[in-house]
């Protein structure tokens, strides 16, 4: 077959869904942290979407795509088992480093819990003491709760409804694991640029070390076309090759913010065009998505996908 | 016989060849120059003073037998032609459109002492373009023998080595970061100077040469460079991953979002057809008045794709004067016929904010020529207050690369202190087994440059590889002679295929 075959496929909710890529040799170099660059079709764009696990015996990858944009959503409809990705290239990115830390933090919000999966599995993995925290708007958008929960050894969670859980955003169970901890040795967070923002911001006081993974616009993800940099410190990076992860009481979250905000006309002429002419009238669940009046700005919450 | 030539007797006027009309190519991505007719060819073959002391070969990078392959096209031998073309130069109809010439062979052309030179891109270029048509492959007998060679990058260096290594004989696998074939060919030169087709076209004949070409792969990444010589079994490894990383001018304001990279600009456009949104899927920033900083060949690429997407205006802002230009002469003409307007002696000292991330203009300083500087260019100073503001709303970055980082972050290949990757003579690099050439060795320069080294770095493998080269038969570069017969280097090492038998 031409291109990656998707071996399987999971819905979690009206917007989010798994796909199982099947790539062996991406599947032995991937580690955490790292990221993909997909490109569904011929025409498709490049879009970066990080790792949320990979299984070397199997010789897949899993991604976790929120159907946000034009692309996203028509993935959401045509990517089905057994059909082939066009293109998929990586892992990209410098991975994350596991370091010595003896209790840290995997701070993973809306669908910032899938990338943040491997890096707690693998604070696990190395003997730390690994809590767990995971943000959701509500109950019913909550995915992988055991599977995160398996590599947690405690594990906070909060809905902004208060459906499960802490009512509140992660940053309300960031203020209890520092209620409850003062050994905490690391924070890694997760999830759109504005709660990674306010997660940096609740640790910056406690001066803990705290890494968080940037997604910004790509297009060739390997550092040749500068559209990915950031400001660290006042200093310009590329996020493809420089990082992705960095140390987010350095991030300049505001100009983030503002560059992913680049294509939005684009983007949503785009998506208009794709419901009207494209879309298939036999899959509501997207059509209902496309319709929901209180979607998220999707330059908000395309990050950690 | 025919009457010996003089350049009293030749043409004196070189052919003109069919272009656009500015005004209509502004509004499409068609090629800019048509070529040459076949009438065109030969007319201007006889240009060609055939002269004893030849100094266009010494002028090509690669050493193309000039007046050869020019002589075949006046006896009307083009197949001949093409063949005397490809026994050095692989991708004639590539580098007849995209060399530098005036600086090359057509620089120190005879005939251009006292006329105009011969146009000997343009013959190449013709050459090239009539093997397409015609599906010339110029494949050889290959003998094959049991080596696996890796080429990491698809572009110019990697090609040019990849068909040397396949003609050689070799198993060459080509791996490519990208969907598509062809490196810096395939995102960076827009279509207008170089159509898709002949890359595509130059990329099937390497097919037919055997070598296979894997895309989306991420060598560094996905494998290292160390594992391909340890588990995926290759024999030797060329890197030439190019200098793809861009600069920044590091000036206020230089992260807005209307501002970005010649490379972001023309990958878009050129590789993702960003041109032709929304039928392909990638957007591009559209400006309606475009400055462009730099006045490189991408400089000039990226302002004529600005002008072709639909800009009103485009500026070039340079901070030397036209002299010290580095683009090819022919774009800086074409650029100019296209409305561009120029701003030379002009620096950016700040881009503007238009209070929602964008771009509302940019504050330049005027420059003038003071001593030469290390590059033998007169440095441009600043002149105090001449600070000055004009609007624009798109800034692109043409002012060179860098290079790229992933080589240096995961193998041991010792890099020199800019992060190029270190070679010696042979461009051998410190990994036994592995070689490097390209603007990863030596920083952004040509195409035809970077294919040289392809070139090179093959003869190396070959020689490393021990396999006898055809080219070489009994002198490698300054080595001497001494001890050599029959075509073998006693550098040459067989044990391999000894060990075989």
């Amino acid at each position: 077959m031409q291109g990656f075959e998707i071996v399987a496929r999971e819905d979690f909710s009206d917007v989010t869904y798994l796909l199982e890529v099947s790539h062996p040799a991406m599947a032995r170099a991937a580690r955490p942290g790292q990221f993909v660059i997909v490109m569904s079709h011929p025409e498709g764009e490049r879009i970066p979407l990080t790792i949320a696990d990979y299984d070397r015996a199997k010789g897949t990858i899993t991604l976790v795509i929120q159907a946000v944009g034009k692309t996203t959503r028509e993935m959401q409809q045509d990517c089905v088992v057994g059909s082939p990705l066009y293109g998929v290239t990586g892992p990209m990115g410098i991975p994350s480093h596991i370091g010595k830390a003896k209790k840290v933090v995997c701070v993973g919000g809306g669908l910032g819990v899938a990338p943040v999966y491997p890096q707690a599995r693998a604070y696990k993995e190395s003997g730390a003491y690994v809590i767990g925290i995971v943000g959701f708007r509500s109950k019913e958008l909550m995915f992988w709760q055991d599977k995160f929960g398996a590599v947690c050894d405690q594990l906070i969670v909060c809905t902004d409804d208060g459906s499960a859980g802490i009512k509140g955003m992660v940053t309300a169970g960031i203020k209890k694991a520092l209620r409850e901890h003062d050994d905490i040795d690391e924070f890694v967070v997760i999830g759109p640029p504005v709660m990674m923002k306010g997660c940096a911001e609740a640790t910056r006081a406690h001066k803990v070390k705290t890494m968080v993974s940037l997604n910004p616009l790509m297009v060739d993800g390997t550092g040749m076309c500068g559209g990915c940099r950031v400001k660290i410190g006042g200093e310009v990076k590329f996020a493809c090759v420089d990082g992705p992860d960095f140390d987010g009481h350095l991030v300049d979250f505001d100009d983030l913010m503002t560059r992913l905000r680049r294509f939005t006309e684009q983007e949503k002429a785009a998506t208009k065009r794709w419901s009207e002419t494209c879309r298939m009238a036999t899959v509501p669940h997207v059509a209902a998505a496309a319709e929901e009046a209180e979607l998220p700005d999707p330059f908000d919450e395309v990050q950690g996908g | 016989m025919a009457k010996k030539r003089t350049i009293r007797t030749i043409p004196r006027e070189r052919t003109p060849m069919r272009e656009q009309p500015a005004a209509e190519r502004v509004k499409n991505f068609a090629e800019v120059a048509c070529g040459f007719s076949q009438e065109d060819a030969l007319r201007e073959s006889e240009r060609c003073l055939l002269c004893p002391d030849q100094p266009c070969v010494g002028g090509c990078p690669v050493g193309i037998d000039i007046p050869g392959f020019i002589e075949r096209i006046g006896q009307k031998d083009f197949r001949g032609a093409y063949d005397v073309l490809t026994d050095t130069n692989l991708l004639p109809a590539v580098c007849g459109r995209v060399c530098p010439q005036e600086n090359q062979c057509e620089g120190v052309c005879t005939v251009g002492e006292s006329l105009e030179p011969v146009a000997i891109g343009r013959l190449e270029r013709w050459v090239g373009d009539k093997a397409i048509a015609e599906g010339w492959t110029g494949a050889p007998y290959i003998e094959p023998v049991p080596y696996r060679v890796g080429i990491v990058g698809s572009g110019p260096a990697g090609v040019a080595c990849a068909a040397d290594m396949a003609k050689a004989g070799c198993d060459v696998t080509v791996y490519e970061a990208f969907h598509l074939p062809g490196g810096v060919l395939r995102y960076g030169i827009p279509d207008f100077r170089l159509p898709n087709e002949v890359i595509d076209a130059e990329i099937g004949r390497l097919e037919k040469l055997g070598v296979k070409f894997e895309c989306n792969t991420l060598v560094g990444r996905l494998f290292t460079i160390e594992q391909m010589i340890d588990e995926l079994g290759f024999h030797a490894v060329f890197v030439g991953t190019g200098a793809g990383y861009p600069t920044m001018l590091g000036i206020p304001g230089d992260s807005l979002n209307g501002v970005l990279s010649a490379n972001e600009l023309l990958t878009r456009c050129n590789l993702m057809r960003a041109k032709e949104f929304p039928n392909y899927d990638t957007p591009l920033p559209l400006g309606r008045r475009v400055a462009v900083v730099g006045a490189g060949n991408t400089a000039m690429d990226a302002m004529r794709v600005c002008k072709r997407l639909g800009a009103e205006k485009v500026y070039c802002i340079y901070r030397r004067s036209r002299t010290e230009c580095p683009a090819r002469a022919e774009e800086v003409h074409h650029a100019e016929e296209e409305g561009i307007e120029f701003h030379w002696l002009t620096n950016p000292a700040e881009i503007l904010d238009d209070g929602q991330g964008g771009v509302r203009g940019m504050r330049c300083i005027r420059m003038e020529l003071g001593e030469p500087d290390d590059s033998g260019r007169r440095r441009p100073v600043p002149v105090a207050g001449s600070e000055h503001d004009f609007e624009c709303d798109l800034v692109v970055f043409a002012i060179g690369t860098n290079a790229n980082p992933i080589m240096g972050q995961t193998s041991s290949l010792k890099l020199n202190k800019w992060g190029y990757i270190e070679t010696d003579a042979d461009l051998a690099t410190s990994v036994a087994g592995v070689y490097a050439g390209g603007d990863i060795v030596t920083g952004a320069a040509t195409v035809i440059e970077a294919m040289g080294a392809g070139r090179r770095a093959a003869r190396s493998m070959k020689a490393y590889l021990g396999i006898r080269d055809p080219d070489q038969p009994y002198a490698i570069d300054g080595r001497g002679s001494a001890g050599r017969m029959f075509g073998l280097d006693p550098q040459q090492r067989n044990f391999a295929r000894i060990r075989a038998a």
